[in-house]
């Protein structure tokens, strides 16, 4: 939840409470006017967040190759152990290709990735690619449901609490709401998820405690990455919405005499929700990462106990491919976000050239 | 804009918020009670990492074969685990190890990270924007990943998951570094040193560092907090510490394996992570927003308008009857509340009554409290301030009264307020056609084909060329002055009886200047409503209205037809705001004549006449409150009235100036059709 931590260190020392609600409007400001977004500066927006999506996945690639080179003493040995046969020890040293140059290794590294051959794992002897295909769909699950039950919740609840504490109002409710989401959004997902079993599988056997076995064993593990992100979004929610419902053209609004609903969820609710969106792909990057440990402490059928025990074992194959799958998808997502919100916001892709 | 960038955003919003101060942080922290509390609990953990093992390091090891996996006993607070030693001990104990490998792993981040963080601002600008490209690649990545990814190579040990987690925290230290040393490169002073030839390792030691330490320092506490939680993962994950030793990931780890049987076994330690991290981030906490202070204070918004105002006895030019007024405004008070009970009082006692179609000006200067009063009328005064009315009426009904649905609708389609157009008076998200529409569909129940349809006709009728493109388009896609007409057009979505222009032209050049004045004036001709034009420009409100108020320091000092304040007003203060409007005969050798001293703030009005102080003609008597006596055709709340035209002013005749008059212009098309008016153009 790093993320929230970036932008609370920008929104906490704000003196005058104002969010990125206030730089929109002023950005907006410097455009001049009549002039319509072009094809062309979109274009070449894309071209450039495709390049940049290309350039960071090689180096990724990289960084995934040269991990098991990297590794101090011959890794080898490390995976296999120092009971094994010299002859399993150089079978393997040549079925990963450790008697090529490095170049060579890399070039086959990259020829077997394009081709889908991820290697077999050393531990387990099966090929990774399938183990992958098994694990990754129940993690994505975890974390996309996750992901949304965030914004459904954190959504509504900043915008209400925004609301009810303008302008100074209510500052029994605001300090409550502040300090409750300030002290659960500092408790790591591991903790929340033991906190949770403790109090929901094991003192009153309400859920299952561990394992994937139908939608109440989603419970726990999604309230256990979501609580925190829940608390900490829905904050920036209200410090966007707030500085939004300080602009002038919520006075316009008002002076139509429109429904105080309709001020809110109409004119201030899209406004706050262009800077929350952005930091959506911040969040579900941070979801991925935080379903490691949940699905380790609920025995999750998903990558993140297979990356943690392949670590252990020294089973570089699989850490390889673990690492460019986890790290594919943040960039993937970054990736999309930015599409989008290029897409919602044309003045951003303009603004960039 | 990318998530990457958005991520940066943030970082550069907390520096540039933090400001780059130094020096005494500590001492500052401790000022406050929230850092004192996080000063203690950081010092009972100091405390606990210093001594913690030697007092309690033998006893944590003892087994107590008789209890093991005991739950909370007399002897053992928290029970004990699976050999029976005592988990309060252990978790007292563990302390060290956690706080110093998460410190550990900071001050790793925190190198690499400054050092990353600085070559952009030293290095040649090739490998400045390849450094800063890897930067922003990875500081999207969650620290945690990071954290597993470099586990894979430095391998499941204390030292390599601390290593791993310093090389993960990086990333956000260099984008921190490079966004606060972008900032003071650019000064004098490091250029001055690069002139002179100092290296560039000494510019970094010297110049750079020193300048942004605080915010840094704040960051890295920030960052333990963050790197004891997730040390804690990784010891938790079995990553990091391995047995026999145990920090408090290790011990949540093995204890929850016995969660069914002592529970306190994984909730203490993990009792002890979130206690800890929550005071390293409160000390982070109360840092920033100590470090940002100054440059907050400096920044507090302005109070708003001040102002201050007797009661009028009663209205002026022979207070036509009840039924001829759209507005009847008695006892106006604006207060804001300044804290222990104080307040600040920039609107004082305004009593404002328009009749059936009559244009009514208010000119002062800022801070006179003319556009509070005005935004009292329409109830858009914003919240801490508190608005006192002895009774307001709107078109007969008691606006004072709370809102009801029927008479929101009512003000809706009969009062319409014009703002000044700074653009952000539109909703840069939704199109403009729209945002008229939006008053038929709310009010008048049309449906939306059928607004928007309108919306385009009054686009139309303000002289918006292509209006069926504009109504599609959104506001920045318009230019300032169409943006204007377009906030008259959403004024004409009902039928308004009262037009509130709140400085409307204040922001536009001078052409654009008088077309909207013409359109406002249009308007008032077709649709026969009132209007309350606030200004500070005597020109555009001699142009436009039928009387004038004159406010100064939160009170009306003058009431006055428009011909008899062209030919000369009453009060010393409006002939100081006439004599002060230049003309094309001004003599431009000399400078342009100004009034004297400065308005008072609305802490500090004085007891009776506000203007006294700046006031050529003040006596004794102006200690004493002046109230508005009626006077010729107006009234004036002035000791010393004076008489005769404001000598070098030559807005002397009102046809320099075309006026139309609602009562006098003949209903037309809402788009006026009368000559140019010759408003005096001001270039701004």
């Amino acid at each position: 939840m790093e993320f929230v931590r970036r932008y609370e260190t920008g929104a906490g020392w704000c003196p005058d409470n104002r969010g990125m609600a206030q730089q929109t409007a002023s950005t907006a400001v410097e455009q001049s006017p009549s002039e319509r977004p072009q094809r062309s500066p979109w274009l070449g927006f894309l071209l450039r967040r495709t390049v940049r999506l290309v350039v960071s996945l090689f180096a990724l690639i990289t960084f995934a190759f040269l991990i098991i080179h990297l590794v101090p003493g011959d890794p080898v040995r490390k995976a296999l152990g120092l009971n094994a046969s010299p002859e399993l020890v150089s079978s393997i040293r040549a079925e990963l290709g450790f008697d090529l140059p490095l170049w060579q290794q890399y070039l086959k590294y990259l020829g077997d990735l394009f081709s889908g051959n991820l290697g077999v794992s050393l531990a387990s002897r099966l090929p990774v690619g399938e183990t992958i295909g098994n694990l990754l769909p129940n993690t994505l699950l975890l974390a996309v449901i996750a992901f949304v039950v965030v914004m459904v919740i954190a959504v509504p609840l900043g915008m209400l609490m925004a609301v009810l504490t303008q302008n100074g109002r209510r500052r029994g409710v605001e300090l409550s709401f502040t300090t409750v989401s300030i002290v659960v959004s500092a408790i790591p997902e591991f903790l929340l998820a033991v906190g949770l079993v403790y109090l929901f599988a094991v003192t009153n056997p309400w859920f299952p405690i561990a394992g994937m076995d139908g939608p109440a064993s989603f419970v726990l593990p999604v309230a256990a990455l979501a609580l925190g992100p829940i608390a900490a979004m829905s904050r920036i929610v209200r410090v966007e919405a707030l500085a939004v419902l300080g602009l002038d053209f919520i006075r316009t609004a008002r002076a139509k005499r429109l429904p105080a609903w309709r001020i809110y969820l109409r004119h201030a609710l899209p406004n706050a929700l262009t800077a929350t969106l952005t930091l959506s792909g911040l969040l579900l990057s941070g979801l991925v990462a935080g379903t490691v440990l949940v699905e380790t402490i609920f025995a999750w059928p998903g990558l993140g106990p297979s990356l943690v025990s392949s670590i252990l074992d020294n089973d570089y194959p699989l850490v390889q491919a673990i690492v460019l799958v986890y790290g594919g998808l943040v960039l993937l997502i970054n990736f999309v976000v930015d599409i989008l919100l290029g897409l919602a916001d044309p003045r951003s892709t303009i603004k960039e050239t | 804009m990318s998530t990457t960038d958005i991520a940066e955003k943030m970082v550069d919003r907390a520096a540039a918020r933090a400001g780059t101060g130094r020096g005494g942080l500590l001492r500052r922290l401790a000022t406050s009670p929230l850092g004192m509390a996080a000063l203690l609990v950081d010092l009972l953990l100091l405390l606990l990492v210093v001594f913690g093992p030697m007092i309690w390091g033998a006893a944590a090891e003892e087994f107590d074969v008789d209890n093991m996996n005991s739950p909370p006993t007399d002897g053992h607070l928290f029970g004990t685990d699976s050999l029976g030693r005592d988990i309060l001990l252990r978790v007292l104990v563990a302390t060290r190890l956690s706080i110093g490998l998460a410190l550990g792993a900071t001050a790793i981040g925190a190198v690499i990270g400054l050092l990353l963080g600085a070559i952009p601002a030293v290095a040649g600008p090739r490998v400045g924007r390849a450094v800063v490209a890897v930067v922003n690649v990875a500081v999207a990545f969650p620290g945690l990943l990071l954290a597993l990814f470099f586990a894979s190579i430095f391998g499941a040990s204390p030292s390599g998951a601390m290593l791993a987690l310093g090389v993960a925290f990086a990333p956000g230290f260099a984008r921190l570094t490079q966004t606060l040393t972008a900032g003071v490169v650019g000064r004098d002073y490091v250029s001055a040193a690069r002139v002179i030839g100092v290296g560039r390792l000494r510019i970094i030691g010297r110049h750079l560092l020193p300048n942004v330490a605080d915010t840094l320092v704040v960051n890295i506490s920030l960052s333990a907090g963050g790197a004891l939680l997730a040390f804690a993962g990784l010891s938790f994950l079995g990553l990091g510490v391995q047995a026999p030793s145990y920090d408090w990931g290790r011990m949540l780890f093995d204890g929850l394996d016995g969660i069914y049987v002592n529970p306190a076994a994984a909730l203490a330690p993990g009792l002890a992570i979130v206690l800890a991290g929550l005071a390293l981030n409160l000390t982070g906490e109360v840092g920033a927003q100590l470090v940002g202070r100054r440059v907050g204070s400096a920044r507090l918004p302005a109070k708003p308008a001040t102002g201050a105002a007797t009661s009028v006895a009663d209205g002026p030019d022979g207070s036509p009857g009840a039924d001829d007024l759209v507005l009847d405004l008695r006892g106006l008070t604006v207060s804001f509340p300044r804290g222990r009970g104080e307040k600040s009082v920039p609107v004082r006692g305004v009593d404002l009554r328009i009749a059936r179609g009559e244009a009514v000006g208010i000119l002062g200067e800022s801070g006179s409290g003319k556009s509070l009063t005005a935004m009292s009328v329409a109830r858009l005064v914003p919240d801490p301030a508190r608005v006192d009315v002895q009774s307001l009426t709107f078109e007969g009904r008691d606006l004072s009264a709370n809102t009801s649905r029927e008479l929101r609708r009512m003000l809706g389609t009969t009062m319409s307020v014009v703002f000044q157009d700074l653009m952000s008076s539109f909703n840069p998200v939704m199109k403009v056609g729209r945002q008229l529409a939006e008053v038929a569909t709310e009010h008048q129940g049309i449906g939306r084909r059928a607004a928007l349809d309108r919306a385009i006709g009054r686009l139309r009728s303000v002289s918006i060329s292509r209006a069926e493109q504009r109504a599609l388009q959104y506001p920045h896609e318009l230019s300032g002055g169409m943006r204007q007409r377009a906030m008259i057009a959403m004024g004409l979505m009902g039928s308004p009886t009262l037009l509130i222009a709140d400085e409307p032209t204040t922001a536009l050049d001078a052409t654009v200047q008088r077309r909207v004045l013409q359109l406002i004036a249009g308007v008032r001709a077709a649709e026969q409503s009132a209007l309350l034009l606030i200004s500070h420009d005597v020109a555009v409100v001699a142009a436009m209205c039928d009387r004038i108020l004159v406010m100064y320091a939160g009170r009306v000092v003058e009431d006055i037809p428009v011909d008899d304040l062209l030919a000369g007003p009453r009060h010393p203060y409006s002939r100081a705001l006439l004599a002060a409007v230049p003309t094309i005969q001004t003599d431009r050798s000399q400078s342009l004549r100004t009034i004297e001293g400065r308005p008072p703030q609305p802490a500090d009005y004085p007891i009776g006449c506000a203007f006294a102080e700046r006031c050529a003609f003040a006596s004794e008597k102006c200690q004493q409150d002046p109230v508005l006596e009626p006077i010729d055709n107006g009234s004036v709340a002035c000791w010393h009235p004076q008489q005769g035209p404001v000598p070098g002013v030559v807005i002397d005749s009102p046809a320099v100036v075309s006026r139309q008059r609602a009562t006098t212009a003949t209903a037309g098309p809402v788009m006026p059709s009368h000559e140019p008016s010759r408003t005096r153009e001001r270039g701004r």
